[in-house]
């Protein structure tokens, strides 16, 4: 492939955050097909739209997702991006890796394909940036064989479940987000690259209510640490923030002089329930109030911690705004123990129920809280065997139009109008 | 060995799934997984967790574009293999973490990533801009409605020293997306880049015979503004759709599902500006950003008036927040009204919502401020 002239991007290249154009230009020199890349991106820069085709469908053998296919509608001109297809593949949990296995990686994507790669998808999932159908089954291969891993999900699958980075390195995570993440990844292997529903489902797994993996705005089951009893409260420590000497907010706010520590001001006068009051020095919690939103831990990190009877809250829907609108997760269980020893068996039936109910009637291309918004929140708790309870609701409704059953009215809808036109004239 | 084309089924393997994490863990991470006590950013970019077992480790916390070549990960596998007995980890907002096992090993490692050019910029922690969460734009997709990676340098660029520092009231999320689809799924961040169409789709009824379904491009419209008809090629007559403008609101979800309706166009398709957004649970309730800037045009290379408005808009929230307040909640707290003003943003009709469950956007109070809005 022939260098391109690229007088747009190379005005990308100065400045002080990193340089995707220098890199690809770094790139190019013992891949050439890159030279396409830049030239048709500049293409684009030129015209201000894009030059990818709608759609292809591609993929290897036996799966249904994990490729995008995607092809150049100028490849007379770029011939090294005629085909552009992406490949995902399945990251670890939390995103670590050893540079032994990067490197490996990196090897097989310049050997099959375009070297160039995001880290990570928007998903989470490890995204190899544009191959040729002939390069996909070889890939595949390699991936499998040589490496041990394999593709993540696209199209109306399971998408590849995504977590925070857990106990591995925060002391906040209610339970071990990696381990959950793992396993039921590997459960549902089949529902990651078989699609079979209605459209996308995705899982995310955050430690705690600070959410670090945007569960509660991005996943049709969002699984958020949590705990039932008191947040554990060092004294010793308290007396040490008020005097000033921890710093506030683990440090964060160090950059500006925000005058000295104030308790008052800080952490009790911004908890959301008002239930946190100093006695002398020590700080006094009326935990049953408390609604773990993670403040005053945040801001106090070496006095306050979570509490020890640990767990998650289930919430179910969340999605971006295509097409009725972008919705939160909403709460369904309150606390759910997330535990290993019995290989996750509440929330598996939990994911199965909800999975059994939205294959029967959710429509093509409908989320599940897009479904759950259609049928109604009431009719969404009876399919999942739970009681209602005030908790999922913001405010009671504030119309009266409830959808009585006949069961729930003394003598049913059966009437006779004859009976009723015989005590009351018309 | 490799694949055999002859045959494809031989010795095939499938649904591995990922590798477990365990192996990819540093060894002091390893030792010390849910003994964790407490951490503190003892500097920009520079994190200290301490353990329950007396241990610490130290993360470097360096930005990355995200769109980064095989020769840019084997440059991160060197760092690694240097300093941190060959492990990393990146982060869910593309940043890349560097761990070491104790205080004297962090200098050497700072001294070499500030060796590689800037290459590998330290920082994104606490109250500062940590990086763009963002999609594929021109690179890839066959949708956007703006680019990714050149906005999203062009805004990091202007906002460089705010991912060194931190100087602001509160964590600042920014994110794009490159059309309503949102991969980048940025409609709970604090300022939202988001790329829009403004023309309705095109209907090419030379080629909709061969790769539409009609009635799924009918059912497409959460509008209903698609609608069957009929239409004359090559002398002949075909069934085909027809677009009702008036009632278009520009998603290009018809153009999802069928190739013969493509929307984008170079004056058409620009930026718009979403603010207030937040994912986390602390003090208010994880909330959606809110549009502030309906659009903004595709400058290319370096999108001025998208990095400018941005800039204002962190610039204003930097000087009148208070310590630990987001941007939605310094907004709902001075008033959206006054946001407007803070930020110079001109307020248009643009941002009152007319689309499903608008209602509940609207102000149904007597309780408002008396603002430059008010003439």
């Amino acid at each position: 492939m022939a260098k391109h002239e690229t007088p747009l991007l190379d005005q990308l290249e100065s400045g002080p955050w990193p340089s995707f154009v220098t890199d690809l230009k770094r790139q190019a020199e013992t891949h050439p097909d890159v030279y396409d890349i830049l030239g048709q991106l500049e293409l684009s820069y030129k015209d201000r739209i894009t030059h990818w085709k709608h759609g292809g469908i591609v993929g290897v053998f036996g799966y249904g997702g994990g490729i995008v296919g995607r092809y150049s509608d100028v490849p007379e001109r770029f011939p090294g991006v005629e085909h552009f297809h992406t490949i995902r593949v399945a990251q670890p949990a939390s995103k670590y890796y050893s540079t032994e296995n990067l490197r490996k990686l990196m090897d097989l994507w310049e050997k099959h394909g375009s070297a160039v790669t995001n880290f990570h998808g928007s998903t989470g999932d490890i995204i190899l940036l544009g191959t040729r159908t002939e390069n996909l089954e070889p890939f595949f291969w390699d991936l499998t064989h040589e490496m041990g891993q394999d593709l993540g999900g696209s199209g109306s699958n399971l998408r590849t479940p995504a977590c925070c980075l857990g106990q591995s390195r925060c002391e906040w995570s209610c339970y071990d987000t990696q381990e959950t993440c793992y396993h039921l990844t590997l459960h549902y292997q089949d529902e990651i690259h078989r699609p079979a529903f209605p459209y996308k489902f995705k899982f995310k797994f955050s430690g705690c209510p600070n959410d670090c993996v945007a569960a509660i705005a991005r996943s049709d089951i969002s699984v958020i640490g949590t705990w039932r009893d008191e947040i554990r409260i060092d004294q010793a420590a308290v007396k040490e923030y008020v005097a000033g000497n921890y710093p506030a907010n683990g440090g964060s706010h160090s950059g500006r002089d925000w005058g000295p520590f104030d308790v008052n001001k800080e952490v009790i006068d911004l908890c959301p329930t008002e239930c946190m009051w100093m006695e002398g020095d020590e700080l006094k919690i009326d935990d049953k109030e408390c609604t773990r939103c993670m403040h005053c831990i945040n801001v106090m990190p070496r006095a306050l911690r979570p509490g020890a009877d640990q767990g998650a809250t289930i919430l179910v829907g969340a999605k971006a705004p295509i097409l009725d609108g972008a919705q939160m997760s909403t709460l369904i269980v309150p606390f759910m123990k997330i535990e290993k020893e019995n290989e996750y068996e509440e929330l598996i039936e939990f994911i199965e129920t909800v999975w059994d109910w939205w294959m029967e009637v959710g429509k093509n291309r409908e989320r599940v809280g897009e479904t759950i918004q259609r049928v109604g929140l009431p009719t969404f708790i009876k399919v999942m065997g739970v009681d209602p309870i005030p908790q999922m609701i913001r405010t009671p409704r504030e119309n009266p139009y409830v959808f009585w059953a006949e069961e729930e009215v003394e003598g049913g809808f059966e009437r006779d109008i004859d009976e009723f036109r015989a005590k009351h004239a018309a | 060995m490799g694949y055999n084309p002859e045959k494809p089924m031989e010795g095939r393997i499938t649904d591995l799934g990922p590798p477990h994490y365990e192996q990819f863990m540093p060894a002091v991470i390893q030792k010390n997984k849910g003994k964790w006590l407490w951490h503190e950013i003892i500097q920009p970019g520079v994190l200290m967790h301490k353990s329950e077992t007396g241990d610490e480790v130290y993360t470097v916390r360096v930005g990355s574009p995200r769109l980064i070549t095989c020769v840019h990960v084997r440059e991160i596998c060197d760092i690694a293999d240097a300093h941190c007995d060959g492990k990393l980890r990146f982060t869910t907002r593309n940043n890349i973490e560097f761990m070491v096992d104790a205080k004297d090993k962090v200098q050497p490692l700072l001294d070499d990533l500030a060796s590689r050019d800037n290459k590998f910029p330290v920082g994104g922690t606490g109250a500062g801009v940590t990086n763009i969460v963002h999609t594929q734009g021109w690179i890839h997709c066959h949708t956007p409605a703006t680019d990714a990676s050149g906005p999203v340098k062009a805004v990091m660029d202007d906002l460089f020293d705010y991912f060194t520092s931190m100087t602001l009231p509160a964590q600042v999320r920014i994110a794009l997306a490159c059309c309503l689809n949102m991969c980048g799924a940025v409609h709970a961040s604090d300022i939202a880049i988001l790329g829009i169409h403004r023309k309705p789709p095109m209907i090419d009824h030379k080629r909709i015979t061969g790769v539409c379904e009609l009635p799924l491009a009918v059912a497409s419209c959460p509008l209903g503004a698609v609608k069957p008809t009929k239409a004359e090629v090559d002398g002949e007559e075909i069934k085909s759709v027809k677009v009702t403008v008036e009632r278009c609101m520009f998603c290009g979800n018809c153009y999802t599902m069928c190739p013969a309706m493509p929307l984008a166009d170079p004056e058409g398709d620009g930026i718009a500006i979403l603010v207030g957004g937040k994912i986390s649970n602390t003090r208010s309730a994880p909330k959606f950003s809110k549009l502030v800037i309906p659009f903004l045009p595709n400058n290319t290379p370096r999108w001025p008036e998208t990095v400018e408005a941005i800039r204002k808009i962190v610039k204003a929230y930097a000087k009148d927040a208070r310590k630990y307040e987001r941007v939605g909640e310094w907004a709902e707290r001075i008033s959206w009204e006054r946001f407007f003003e803070k930020c110079d943003i001109p307020f248009t009709e643009k941002s009152i919502d007319d689309y499903r469950l608008a209602y509940d956007t609207w102000r149904t109070t007597t309780q408002f401020k008396f603002t430059s809005h008010i003439k």
